[in-house]
């Protein structure tokens, strides 16, 4: 049998070197006139082994890592196309402790297979979710994903099963079924991963929510910083389309249900669901008021469904093993599993899948291993832009959405971002202002106006103006900005802002107080 | 706003595109993709084209264009680097990765070098958090900016 080589195609992966460790691995193997079929996959999400090649023999799969293009000579002169020992060997990628402790089940095979290979997918358990769905009453499928406790992944929360429920009980010529891949937050790239690694996961997806919604036509809008995401979505639709998996039968049923990936145009605001929304239809991506809420008048004011990358890539699995088992993992409310984004400045990088909670440190500490710079953890941002700063003190908060909300923070899309004591939290509550001036849509008066005043006003405090002054300011415009913005990016923006000056009061201090006491 | 119509080739190759994606469901955006890749920016003189073609007014069209970061009013040089600024990056120095890059290149964010070589963006994540500080040069992803990176990305673009 010929090997097959798995070399990752994966933006992340790339950014390492992949693309040169191909070609190498190309031409190596033309001089020395040896057949291998090279599998471009996705990543596992170990980056810190990235790029990481595998090769597949007699059933069993062997992982190097991180292979440079230097090591490819090497590589084959140790005999690595049937796993021969070498200094970057890793031995079976199963059993890498980083990927042997997780517990995939939406990434079950982003790093896996080859992603635009409906076959691999289909010997990997894909299609069984959306086989089932089809045998099911809409209302029989919507009640299965409930029962599930899935919720929405894009960080608010919300119960997946109760927004389908609401479109399947609208009624309307039209519905749609929209894909949120504006994957905007900082420390965050599940979402990426995933339509690069394993896109027909999310078509599936989608096609099983437009089965239980009555929706025909499902949009993916995808960021434009995502090309990867974007040509992998496009490929992979094409191939569904052709076999039968999206079209006027899927998969010889007699429902319909087709979808095409939108490019977004560089506005983190899109992120949002009904900016979103306006953005599909054409428009500037102005925040819309609620109500009416997205599920009775959304895309085009037709009913529809808007979820999350990561919700409705959940959403085969619970089809396919049913509810109870999806349910019996996690904690409290929240259920099932979640796929930790683990970055910045940390030793082991990369997505983590888990059930619900485990604790802020053993994910900083235990799973990351630290600082990339061998420095103290000074703070932990989670849930991106919008979400709130965490000092050690709060390490003991588990992986759960009450559990966050009640120490004033929030999961949002489960990326972590670490910093080292090296970090200026009143540099980064000014960027969250500075971010939230940029971004904002200008809808409404305290996001467009709020953002500019907390930056200024942080300016004059770093400059020791008045301090006391200023952080009575800045307290009471975070109030405005959270009870009185429209979205969440506004209201939220208050969330890094507070949550620095509350925990880490020392970067507050004017500077020649804060060398003083240094 | 002067504007020819139709007349100029601008106008013609707009239409082309138009034509192409106009029975789209929304397509605005697409359209103004499109026309980007055409052209490298959105030409002031398409805009009257694109809305006399979608039977939207020029203010309706130029408030689109205006309100997303993407789409430019001048073609870029012929690399693009962006260069992401978001907490990520921060948080492994991206701001120094910045400062080096913008004295190397002797431009600041938004701009282009005098001799068209490169233009600079910052941008606010691109998904590669687990390999940060990073960069995209060219639509090719880059990561673990270090100074020797920061040389070999000088060298590519000014080659």
């Amino acid at each position: 049998m010929i090997p097959r080589i798995f070399i990752p195609g994966d933006s992340g992966a790339l950014a390492l070197g992949a693309e040169k460790v191909a070609e190498a691995i190309q031409a190596e193997l033309a001089e020395r006139g040896v057949e291998a079929k090279i599998v471009r996959n996705g990543s596992r999400g170990a980056y810190f082994l990235e790029p990481m090649v595998e090769v597949a023999h007699d059933g069993g799969r062997i992982a190097y890592g991180p292979v440079r293009p230097s090591d490819v000579k090497s590589l084959f002169d140790s005999g690595f196309l049937s796993g021969g020992h070498h200094k970057r060997w890793l031995g079976d990628p199963d059993r890498i402790p980083f990927l042997a402790s997780q517990t995939r089940l939406t990434f079950a095979r982003c790093g896996v297979t080859d992603p635009l290979s409906l076959d691999s997918y289909r010997k990997h358990g894909g299609l069984r979710g959306l086989q089932n769905a089809i045998a099911m009453e809409p209302a029989a499928i919507v009640a299965q994903v409930t029962e599930s406790g899935l919720r929405g992944r894009g960080g608010a929360g919300f119960p997946t099963g109760i927004k389908w429920k609401t479109v399947l009980d609208a009624q309307a010529s039209r519905k749609y079924i929209v894909c949120n891949a504006d994957e905007g937050d900082s420390g965050t790239f599940a979402d990426r991963m995933i339509m690069e690694g394993d896109p027909f996961v999310l078509i599936e997806g989608m096609a099983i929510a437009g089965i239980a919604t009555g929706a025909t036509k499902g949009f993916i809008y995808i960021r434009s910083e995502y090309p990867h995401a974007v040509a992998a979505m496009d490929k992979a639709i094409a191939i569904a389309r052709r076999s039968g998996v999206l079209g006027v039968n899927v998969l010889g049923s007699a429902h319909a249900f087709d979808m095409e990936v939108r490019v977004g145009a560089g506005a983190y605001v899109c992120g949002e669901e009904t900016s979103l929304l306006d953005s599909l239809e054409g428009k500037r991506g102005q925040v819309r008021a609620k109500p009416p809420l997205p599920a009775h008048k959304g895309l085009f004011g037709k009913p529809t469904v808007i979820n999350n990358v990561i919700s409705l890539a959940s959403v085969p699995i619970v089809m396919d093993r049913g509810a109870a088992f999806y349910k019996d993992f996690g904690m409290g409310r929240s259920r099932g599993t979640i796929p930790i984004q683990i970055a910045g400045n940390v030793r082991y990088p990369g997505l983590y899948e888990v059930a619900f909670g485990l604790t802020l440190g053993e994910i900083v500490d235990g799973i990351g291993g630290g600082t990339a710079s061998g420095r103290p953890v000074k703070a932990v941002q989670v849930g991106g832009p919008l979400g709130a700063y965490f000092p050690r003190a709060l390490f003991d908060t588990p992986f759960d959405y009450e559990a966050f909300a009640a120490k004033d923070g929030l999961i949002g899309h489960a990326g972590i971002v670490i910093f080292d004591d090296s970090a200026d939290m009143l540099k980064q509550a000014r960027f969250a202002m500075e971010f939230c001036a940029i971004e904002s849509c200008g809808k409404c008066t305290p996001c467009r106006v709020g953002s500019v005043r907390g930056k200024e006003t942080l300016d004059k405090l770093a400059k020791g103006v008045d301090p006391d002054r200023q952080i009575a300011l800045v307290t009471d415009l975070c109030n405005t900005m959270k009870f009185g913005s429209l979205c969440a990016l506004g209201g939220f923006t208050p969330y890094p802002v507070m949550s620095a000056l509350r925990h880490f009061p020392e970067d507050f201090k004017p500077a020649p107080v804060a060398a003083a006491a240094e | 706003m002067s504007v020819q119509p139709a007349s100029t080739e601008v106008a013609s190759r707009t239409m082309a595109i138009i034509d192409e994606m106009k029975d789209m469901e929304g397509p605005l955006l697409p359209i103004l993709h499109g026309v980007q890749h055409e052209f490298g920016c959105v030409p002031r003189e398409a805009l009257p084209v694109i809305a006399s073609g979608l039977n939207l007014t020029r203010a309706e069209v130029y408030g689109v264009v205006s309100f997303y970061h993407d789409y430019r009013s001048e073609p870029a040089g012929r690399h693009v680097l962006k260069l992401c600024q978001a907490e990520s990056c921060q948080s492994m120095g991206s701001d120094a990765v910045a400062a080096k890059l913008k004295q190397l290149l002797g431009i600041d964010f938004h701009e282009t070098s005098a001799d068209g070589a490169v233009t600079l963006e910052p941008v606010y994540c691109l998904g590669l958090c687990a390999c940060s500080p990073a960069a995209m040069l060219d639509g090719k992803p880059v990561g673990r900016i270090d100074a020797e990176r920061v040389e070999e990305i000088v060298a590519e673009v000014r080659a």
